[in-house]
């Protein structure tokens, strides 16, 4: 079963290419899909009516137990033929629906093929969130269907209700399965079923999911969306109204009842709700002029009729309604398929302008007559089979169900329904080949393929009528569990002076009445209405989605000002705030100790000195290099506290983000705009201390709380065991915590693109070496540094560019050097990455922008995109060899030499992909904030250039 | 265990600085605030993670070694920071070439939307009006919106923000060195016009 439901998916996914080679013909393909599912389905089910039920078993999630459970029960056997085979037919029509060259049938046959498989998956499935899955997606593509053309606002509104109607009911629905699924045990449906939880809880879940069921299936209050679905193309309402997606609520109701239809309110709920959707369903098809809205109502209609019998839970009702599902798919298909060929040979659905079809397309009129008279239950069809076994079912439904009095009153309704049935039925026929005194369209000759469909559903539906035999087992074993009731359902053409035949009969004859009666029940109906403001469901809706807008805007309006100082002082307050009730009251037996050394002190006092100066300072570049005395003062103080890895990357950090600062610094204006001296300096101010002390507050606090041994210091032992160092900072990195080390460096390079591309915009990044290499080839000589060349004389320093040369090897060498052995001593890729980018920004101060490139003449993205794959290689390669992932080997190698021999542990790779990563980022920022911003001042005449011009500064 | 006060001091400081510079408008002070910011919360795993002692590699020193750990993950923090901090440079100086300066100003989405609060309207995206009969064909006829449209609401922001401006500029002293005049175009001068 998973197979034909991925075939479905990907014929879907070819679907579109199909159709750029194939045109229309397309459709003939896929349709090939849903009618081999049928085929094999055809096979299957009859094991399945036996009662040796076919299961599948996947594994889909393992840590949270959540299997691909598929079965193929009696239900699911017959709601899977339905959807498989109209599907078929379906796919086959719009062959012909479609016009020649039609621009969007490329993505209209992938998502109707896709919208079959869904619902194929959803009816064959046997696990709870593998069921909810499939009706999310039919909910997803339907609404793709039904906004096929968004050129109307109003199908616009008709896909937006749709998907937010379902989607709705879809949550409630998932709330609902998520309990019922607790209360169980099990998400299998199949064991659910057997032993079927009790309890409140339960209650509450079922009826959770029969709000998700009744939404789906457009009952009263829902109903609204379902008229307005006939924006989708005629051959996907046939398909939606008729096999899917509104089935898909009769199914879940079908597929509890067996289990949940004597929880309290479950009779109560759909019997309600179903009869009357029934009857309202049915009074607006009475006031349509277009056939399709006509039909689209009386899906509605008929909607209700099924909830209700299906979920009055007997054995005899849950017989009778699969019947009539089945009737229902046969007729309702068929009759929307005829809409489809009389509005692309009229180009009208208004029964207003058509008359005397009955002679131009007789062969339609034919089928139409068949499967309308299944609708109005008229023998000897499926129609008339079935409904005679939902009205017996009823008669006995007061003893079967014990409902007492309310038996009665629902058969009274199921009467009430059907007679309107019978009315709007004869309305359809009527108003699509009736004899009027207008013009008579002019009707376009169809291709014979376009009819097919139709008239071979209709055909079904007559020999649905006479294979009751046939079929009566078959969907009896359906209902086989159920209780036996009054009487042992049978779908047959004759069981004698019934009941059930008298109601049929009256039904019948009564709805002819109000056809004949048509303009006075017309009048009276609009009487009704206007009279008796009755509140349309459509208009409550979107009542609420005002009412919901409105108030976003307001809660919007009030809480989001715009201003991010507010923002980021709300945020910062609340740090102060919340943790610091905490505080207040855990503050007693904070002990205090002295400085571990003078040196602490003296370095403090120089870092308070700084800060201070740093908020008072209005020049951009003085307040940029007391914030590095800060920073430099930190990373005494971890020297001073026993973390030389961190003091080597804090000072090297600190060098190259004062670069930084000032490459971009020297570009903006010297001064920080003024911001005059008001109250709001004040409240920042007051806000900064207030922030500054809770912080201090908890970090005396944390430390005070501390009295376990911290767990750190047992890492000595597996550093040295398993991660093969002895610097257990560097081995906490590439090692113990090495996850946490890949999301950093993916960070960067994030943070290294972002700077890229906000400097070059939509330039490539990667052109800018190649440029100045190709101006590099006709260069004059230029000393020292090659790529000098460019910069000003007058701006060259000799001794820089000779120290730059001379340094730079060394540096380079060192920032290996430091790599290598970060795994034992002080250093590490972190380290040797800063030290490499500092070499390169000596060459890029000392010559440009050029003299960068030749440097470093690769890309940087190429040097950032390289070390992420190393370090996920090294996670990779291990986990691919049986071992966790990032797991480190350590291999002594012996050279040869003197019994020497090298100690590798593989993690050093992990800390080579970190050291590119640096490496890039160095490199990008250097590129973009120093020669990117360097070009576009040139680009603008402000900075001197190679030429000697000097422009205005 | 007690604690070493002396660091609490830097951090408080450090950490109330880079807070009255995170506040700030303007994106290089921001910036310069968040390197403090960094700093200051960079100590606090210091002062957490216990004394002072001998570095964390196996066979360097004799005493007690310091609380490896929090030495790592300061590590990842200090190089975030630069990360971080290299490209608010480059939004800084992106911002600079947009707008001749680097302050952040308020979100103009945000403004929007409190004054829809205020006049009671709807969101600019919500459509009232009767949408007639879905159908798989044709299109609508282009209609009047009813509601107000971002961009006169936009129009009508703009045009009260300058007013006040004007009235700010008027009341209070500006450094006339960091009046940017990117900002106040100067009103076209249509004498000349007049004149021909």
């Amino acid at each position: 079963m998973i197979t034909i439901v991925t075939l479905h998916f990907l014929a879907a996914a070819v679907a579109p290419a199909l159709v750029r080679r194939l045109e229309r013909r397309t459709f003939l393909l896929l349709a090939l899909v849903p009618l081999g599912s049928f085929l094999w389905l055809l096979g299957q089910a009859e094991a399945a009516f036996d009662g040796d039920v076919r299961t599948e078993r996947m594994r889909w999630i393992p840590t949270i137990d959540v299997r691909i459970d598929l079965a193929l029960t009696p239900l699911n056997a017959v709601m899977a033929l339905v959807v498989t085979g109209v599907g078929a037919l379906v796919l086959f029509y719009c062959r012909w629906y479609f016009r020649e060259g039609d621009r969007e049938m490329w993505r209209f046959s992938a998502v109707l093929t896709a919208f079959a498989g869904s619902m194929l998956g959803l009816v064959v499935s046997d696990n709870l969130y593998v069921l909810f899955v499939f009706w999310e997606l039919t909910t997803v593509l339907s609404f793709l269907l039904i906004g096929h053309n968004p050129e109307r606002k109003a199908n616009r509104r008709a896909a937006m209700n749709a998907l937010i109607v379902t989607t709705f009911g879809g949550l409630v629905m998932l709330l609902g399965l998520f309990v019922l699924g607790h209360e169980a045990g099990t998400a299998r449906i199949s064991d659910i079923l057997a032993s079927p939880p009790e309890g409140t809880a339960t209650t509450i879940a079922v009826l959770l999911i029969l709000v998700g069921a009744i939404s789906k299936s457009a009952l009263v209050p829902f109903h609204f969306w379902l008229p307005g679905a006939m924006a989708a193309p005629t051959p996907v309402s046939a398909y939606l109204h008729a096999a899917a997606m509104v089935k898909a609520g009769v199914f879940l109701v079908a597929l509890l009842a067996p289990a949940f239809s004597d929880i309290p309110g479950w009779r109560p709920l759909l019997l309600g709700t179903g009869i009357l959707t029934m009857v309202i369903g049915g009074l607006r098809a009475l006031r349509q002029h277009d056939i399709k809205l006509l039909l689209a109502y009386g899906t509605v209609s008929q909607l209700g009729f099924l909830i209700a019998v299906v979920g009055a839970g007997t054995r005899a009702a849950m017989f009778a309604g699969l019947a009539l599902v089945l009737g229902h798919a046969l007729f309702k298909s068929a009759l929307f398929l005829v809409v489809g060929v009389i509005d692309r040979s009229t180009g009208t659905r208004d029964l207003r302008e058509l008359t005397g079809l009955h002679r131009s397309l007789p062969v339609v009129f034919a089928a139409t007559v068949v499967a309308a008279a299944s609708m109005a239950g008229i023998p000897p069809l499926l129609g008339f089979t079935a409904k005679e076994a939902a009205l017996a079912a009823f008669i006995d439904l007061g003893p079967d169900a014990d409902l007492g009095v309310w038996g009665p009153v629902a058969l009274v309704g199921l009467v009430v329904g059907s007679t309107l049935t019978v009315a709007y039925t004869a309305r359809f026929v009527w108003g699509a080949f009736g004899v009027r005194s207008v013009t008579p369209p002019t009707v376009t000759p169809q291709r014979v393929g376009f009819v097919i469909a139709p008239v071979l559903l209709a055909a079904l539906s007559l020999v649905g009528g006479f294979a009751g035999g046939f079929l009566t087992p078959r969907l009896l074993a359906y209902a086989g569990d159920a209780p036996p009731g009054a009487h042992e359902p049978v779908l047959t053409l004759w069981h004698g002076f019934s009941p059930a035949l008298g109601l049929s009969v009256l039904a019948i004859t009564a709805g002819l009445l109000l056809w004949v009666a048509r303009r006075r029940v017309a009048a009276l109906q609009r009487r009704v209405v206007e009279g008796l403001h009755v509140p349309d469901a459509e208009l409550v809706y979107h009542g609420v989605i005002r009412g919901v807008d409105r108030l976003s805007i307001e809660v919007t309006g009030r809480t989001q000002r715009g201003s991010l100082p507010v923002y980021v002082g709300i945020v910062l307050l609340v740090l102060v705030v919340i943790p610091g009730i905490a505080l207040a009251q855990a503050w007693d037996g904070v002990r205090l100790r002295g400085p571990d050394n003078l040196l602490q002190v003296a370095i403090v006092i120089v870092v308070v000195l700084a800060a201070v100066l740093t908020v008072r300072s209005r020049r951009r570049l003085r307040a940029v290099l007391l914030v590095g005395v800060t920073g430099y003062g930190t990373a005494l103080l971890f020297v001073a506290h026993g973390a030389p890895d961190l003091a080597l990357t804090q000072v090297l950090v600190e060098t190259f983000s004062v670069v930084t600062f000032v490459l971009v610094m020297r570009r903006l204006p010297p001064f920080f705009s003024d911001r005059p001296f008001t109250s709001a300096r004040r409240i920042r101010v007051a806000v900064g201390c207030l922030v500054g002390l809770a912080v201090g507050g908890y970090a005396l606090l944390a430390a005070n709380a501390r009295t376990a041994r911290p767990v750190g210091l047992d890492f000595a032992e597996p550093a040295y065991d398993y991660g093969g160092g002895n610097n257990i900072v560097n081995v906490t990195l590439v090692d113990i915590r090495v996850w946490d080390t890949f999301g950093e460096i993916a960070v960067l390079v994030v943070a290294a693109t972002g700077v890229a591309s906000l400097i070059f915009l939509l330039t490539d990044r990667a052109t800018s070496h190649r440029e100045s290499r190709r101006s590099r080839a006709d260069d004059k000589d230029s000393g020292w540094l090659r790529g000098a060349g460019l910069i000003a004389d007058r701006r060259r320093s000799v001794v820089f560019e000779i120290v730059a040369r001379i340094v730079f090897p060394v540096l380079m060498i060192f920032s290996i050097y430091l790599t290598f052995a970060g795994h034992n001593l002080p250093g590490g890729g972190f380290a040797g990455g800063l030290i490499a980018g500092l070499a390169l920004m000596v060459r890029y101060l000392a010559g440009g922008r050029a003299e960068l490139d030749s440097a470093a003449p690769v890309d940087a993205g190429v040097v950032l995109g390289s070390g992420l794959v190393i370090a996920a290689l090294s996670g990779v390669v291990p986990a691919l060899l049986g071992y966790n992932a990032f797991q480190s080997g350590i291999f002594d190698i012996p050279t040869g030499l003197f019994g020497y021999e090298v100690h590798l542990v593989t993690s050093l790779f992990f800390d080579l992909g970190v050291y590119l990563v640096v490496v890039g980022l160095a490199l990008d920022v250097l590129r973009s904030l120093g020669g990117g911003i360097d070009k576009q001042g040139e680009e603008k005449g402000e900075i001197e250039t190679d030429t000697g011009e000097v422009a205005i500064a | 265990m007690a604690t070493n006060y002396v660091l609490v001091i830097a951090i408080v400081v450090l950490v109330a600085c880079g807070t009255v510079l995170v506040l700030e408008r303007s994106l290089s002070r921001i910036l310069i605030g968040f390197v403090m910011l960094g700093n200051g919360v960079n100590l606090t795993y210091l002062v957490a993670s216990g004394p002072s002692g001998d570095a964390p590699i196996i066979g360097m020193g004799s005493g007690e070694m310091t609380d490896p750990l929090p030495q790592a993950m300061v590590l990842t923090a200090i190089v975030i920071t630069l990360g971080v901090t290299a490209f608010g440079l480059a939004l800084a100086y992106r911002a600079w070439q947009l707008t001749g300066h680097d302050d952040v100003q308020d979100d103009l989405e945000d403004d929007l939307v409190r004054r829809r609060a205020d006049l009671d309207h709807p969101s600019a995206s919500f459509d009232d009006i009767a949408a007639g009969i879905p159908d798989e064909e044709g299109e609508d006829q282009p209609s009047e919106p009813t509601g107000v449209s971002d961009d006169e609401l936009a129009a009508e922001i703009e045009a009260e923000d300058a007013h006040e401006e004007a009235a700010a500029t008027r009341s209070q002293w500006v450094d006339p060195r960091d009046r940017d005049t990117t900002r106040h175009t100067p009103p076209d001068d249509t004498t000349t016009e007049e004149g021909r």
